[in-house]
């Protein structure tokens, strides 16, 4: 039994004898007692295709065990049920791909690109024929993040190096990748951004609200790569375990309004929308098919985490290990809050792909989310809030748009700070707090306007 | 780091609120250093603050305060007395214990509460369960063992608070959750998947449906701060753990609170903040209020849970009522839940009533 719950593990050749052993021992008694060799043998088979031996252990619900190919296709079927039922994907798209070279975003990149080389080959069968569907484009975005987390030339070199390596070794049709430093943020505002960056997370006293604020910054590098080159979706490799630990960070953090906003499939809050193909696969299953399939990881920038942040990832690690399924609990829990209008693709990307797409793709029932939009959302963070704030730009009012989560743990305590704070803000945090919400009040009342021009409104 | 916040004022050698006196202590909630006057007055004027804006009581009303002799429910007896007499409430305020009969813990712990009954001039009233009941926590453990006595407990408990109250006439009971209690319901109830739980178990006030409301004063009163308090008023508590859950008292959800709270101290309060906050769609289903067939008290199956735990007892079938079994209201027991996250829980004999 106590096999079953442990971590995943891989039986690779080496020690599929240890494992053998260890089940022989286990397993001696009974079998001996009944001469029940039979049943022995069927405890060790998968428990998918029930013909070959189980090498793969996952925990979870009934403890599971397969063999190499199931346990492949199943997690892959996970992916592509997720991609399905929500739509992120669809054939006119140019999806992003948020490569952070560790395994989530390595599984990500894998399984997007297998999609589409299913598609591509798909095409290639029924090109001559009008039904033939677009191929979907696929591109990868590799955030540089040494200008916070310190690293010789040579070991970023080196893990540009492998990463060009890895998107090129990935099926064709060939992938674009982008490579862009966390101050890309800044280039249109001034040529110091690199300096401004820093004097911004030097300001943030916090040590959460700093890592938060680098997650947001992070962010906002990639919705820009995403605009700038023409992408229409940003895949991310957030995976359930990591989801489970933003559910407990963001409640204690009181962010509870805005919990249900970032643990969706997908989220069109962002210029870009952002889909999550990954939320119901576990880290440990992706770790085993990262060694299974020897899928390259790059690991650089990837601190452990420290403060909350780093106390709840810890306290998620021990109540897996004790049941399994806790991090599946968790993120079910969080998926039953409702859910925000934004939390599905937009009906308008759906209908831009022609007709022929329309009838090919499965009809899923994407019904729309009948809830209540948010009052105006943090020009920090972008959580929505429950609670009208000025949409006024100016830093003295700066601090009450923002949302009370950002106010205590990112922005300065002295309201002397505040200006100098505000200057060294990226542009595009400026003018979300200048139009992101004059945005969202224009749609609540858009029914009503005359016109469609934002002048005469 | 994450100090700083609120560590700087503290330098001084006065204290931050009144700038007169020298400091006592550091407020745990804010890492204020204040003089023990000043504590006491905005620890007591919160209580208030909650009390009035949340209009937990109103004039005229009898109040059964639950009191357990332990530190968190002395000082809601005081504080309530003292706030009663000083912002003229208006409050008939009483003293409810329940005597589970457990030796060498509840007959301690009784003894306390009735010097409080005479140092707070409150008039108590005790139930037990051997009167209620027929049997007493002993005689349960000595049956059915170490395992799920909690579940019998709890679930008695309940009761034994609503007779007790019913008995008093009284109009509503306070009892003293604080706020680490509070959080920690919330992140257990995210833990174990429980989203009816979770939307309830941040309110105020609960069961205003039901024969007697409960409230809780102390929802933003960090439990250290209760020590704190209870300690510099020398108020006159016990502090045993259950001699039948000793180990139920720290958690892992406990311990993560206590961590959580050493680095950021306001993490209690955002805790409870989420739960209040949480999109939760109102149409979750709560089960359908009834009466139980044999004894009349709310119930959501054809016989209320005390009374199945009970029968089972009676019959020598402790079992009964008790994890996934076909029990007396012929269909699944939910309870299970509760026993299987035993281990998660803290306060395993006393927080379960959200």
């Amino acid at each position: 039994m106590a096999r079953d719950v442990i971590r995943v593990r891989v039986a690779t050749k080496t020690d599929s004898g240890d494992q053998e052993e260890q089940l022989s021992t286990e397993k001696k008694l009974p079998a001996d007692a009944n001469g029940d060799d039979n049943h022995r043998r069927h405890r060790m088979m998968c428990l998918k295709c029930k013909a070959i031996e189980a090498t793969v252990f996952t925990g979870g619900d009934g403890g599971g065990r397969f063999c190499a190919d199931c346990f492949r296709s199943n997690l892959y079927g996970k992916f592509k049920l997720a991609v399905t039922s929500n739509a992120m994907i669809s054939p006119t798209d140019k999806v992003l791909v948020a490569f952070s070279g560790g395994p989530s975003s390595r599984v990500a990149l894998q399984f997007v690109s297998e999609m589409q080389l299913k598609a591509q080959k798909n095409y290639d069968a029924t090109a001559n024929r009008d039904r033939s569907l677009p191929v979907f484009g696929v591109g990868v975005a590799f955030i540089d993040e040494s200008e916070i987390h310190p690293v010789t030339s040579a070991v970023l070199d080196k893990a540009v190096e492998d990463i060009k390596q890895i998107v090129f070794n990935l099926p064709q049709p060939t992938k674009e990748l982008h490579v862009a430093p966390i101050n890309h943020n800044y280039a249109t505002k001034t040529n110091d951004g690199e300096q401004m960056l820093k004097n911004l997370m030097n300001s943030v006293g916090d040590a959460t609200g700093k890592e938060d604020l680098l997650a947001h910054l992070r962010m906002l590098s990639l919705q820009k790569i995403a605009t700038e080159n023409g992408y229409t979706k940003l895949v991310l490799g957030s995976c359930t375990s990591r989801i489970a630990c933003h559910v407990l960070a963001a409640t204690v953090k009181g962010q509870g309004y805005s919990l249900a906003a970032d643990i969706q499939y997908a989220d069109a809050r962002w210029e870009v929308p952002v889909v999550l193909p990954l939320r119901d696969c576990q880290l440990q299953e992706l770790n085993v098919l990262c060694s299974l399939d020897s899928l390259k990881i790059v690991e650089i920038f990837n601190e452990p985490c420290g403060g909350i942040n780093g106390l709840v990832s810890s306290f998620v690690k021990v109540l897996q290990e004790e049941n399994p399924s806790r991090e599946c609990t968790i993120v079910r829990t969080a998926g039953k809050l409702t859910p925000f209008p934004f939390n599905r693709i937009p009906e308008g990307n759906v209908d831009d792909a022609d007709l022929v797409s329309q009838r090919r793709q499965k009809k899923f029932n994407l019904k729309p989310i009948e809830s209540l939009p948010p009052e105006s959302f943090c020009p920090l963070c972008n959580s929505p809030m429950n609670c009208y704030s000025n949409p006024e730009p100016r830093p003295q009012l700066f601090r009450a748009a923002c949302c009370p989560s950002c106010q205590y743990q990112i922005l300065p305590d002295e309201p002397s700070s505040m200006d100098q704070f505000y200057s060294l803000l990226p542009e595009s945090i400026i003018a979300r707090a200048k139009n992101g919400n004059q945005k969202w009040i224009r749609e609540k009342i858009q029914d009503f306007l005359l016109s469609d021009g934002e002048d005469e409104a | 780091m994450e100090e700083s916040h609120g560590g700087d004022k503290a330098r001084s050698r006065l204290c931050c609120i009144c700038n007169q006196r020298r400091p006592a202590l550091r407020r745990p909630k804010t890492l204020q250093q204040i003089c023990r006057e000043c504590f006491y007055v905005v620890f007591e004027e919160e209580i208030h603050r909650v009390i009035v804006d949340n209009k937990l009581f109103k004039s005229g009303e009898r109040i059964a305060i639950g009191a357990s002799g332990g530190k968190d429910s002395t000082v809601l007896a005081y504080v309530m007395s003292e706030l009663n007499r000083r912002h003229n409430y208006g409050l008939d305020l009483f003293l409810l214990s329940v005597d589970e009969g457990i030796t060498g813990y509840r007959d301690d712990s009784l003894e306390t509460v009735k010097r409080n009954e005479v140092q707070y001039g409150l008039p108590l009233k005790v139930v037990s369960y051997k009167d209620l009941y027929g049997w007493t926590m002993d005689e349960i453990v000595k049956m059915i063992g170490l395992k799920n006595n909690c579940t019998f407990c709890g679930v008695f408990r309940r009761q034994a608070l609503d007779r007790g109250a019913a008995l008093l006439k009284v109009d509503k009971l306070a009892t003293g959750h604080n706020a680490d209690d509070i959080a920690e319901t919330v992140l257990l109830n995210i833990l174990r998947g429980d989203i009816a739980r979770l939307s309830r178990c941040t309110s105020i006030i609960t069961g205003e449906d039901g024969p007697i409301p409960r409230c809780k004063p102390f929802k933003y009163t960090y439990e250290k701060e209760i020590v704190m308090y209870a300690y510099f008023k020398k108020l006159d508590y016990f502090s045993t753990e259950c001699i039948y859950s000793p180990n139920a008292y720290r958690g892992f959800a406990r311990e993560f609170i206590k961590d959580l709270e050493r680095i950021r101290p306001r993490a209690i309060l955002d805790i409870i903040k989420s739960g209040e906050d949480f999109r939760i769609a109102t149409s979750t289903k709560m089960p359908e209020q009834g009466t139980c067939q044999r004894c009349g008290y709310i119930s959501s199956q054809k016989w209320c849970k005390a009374c199945v735990l009970l029968e089972g007892l009676n019959r020598g079938l402790p079992k009964l009522g008790i994890g996934r079994t076909r029990g007396i209201n012929g269909d699944r027991q939910k309870d299970d839940q509760q026993i299987g996250v035993k281990n998660l829980q803290s306060k395993a004999c006393e927080s379960l009533d959200f």
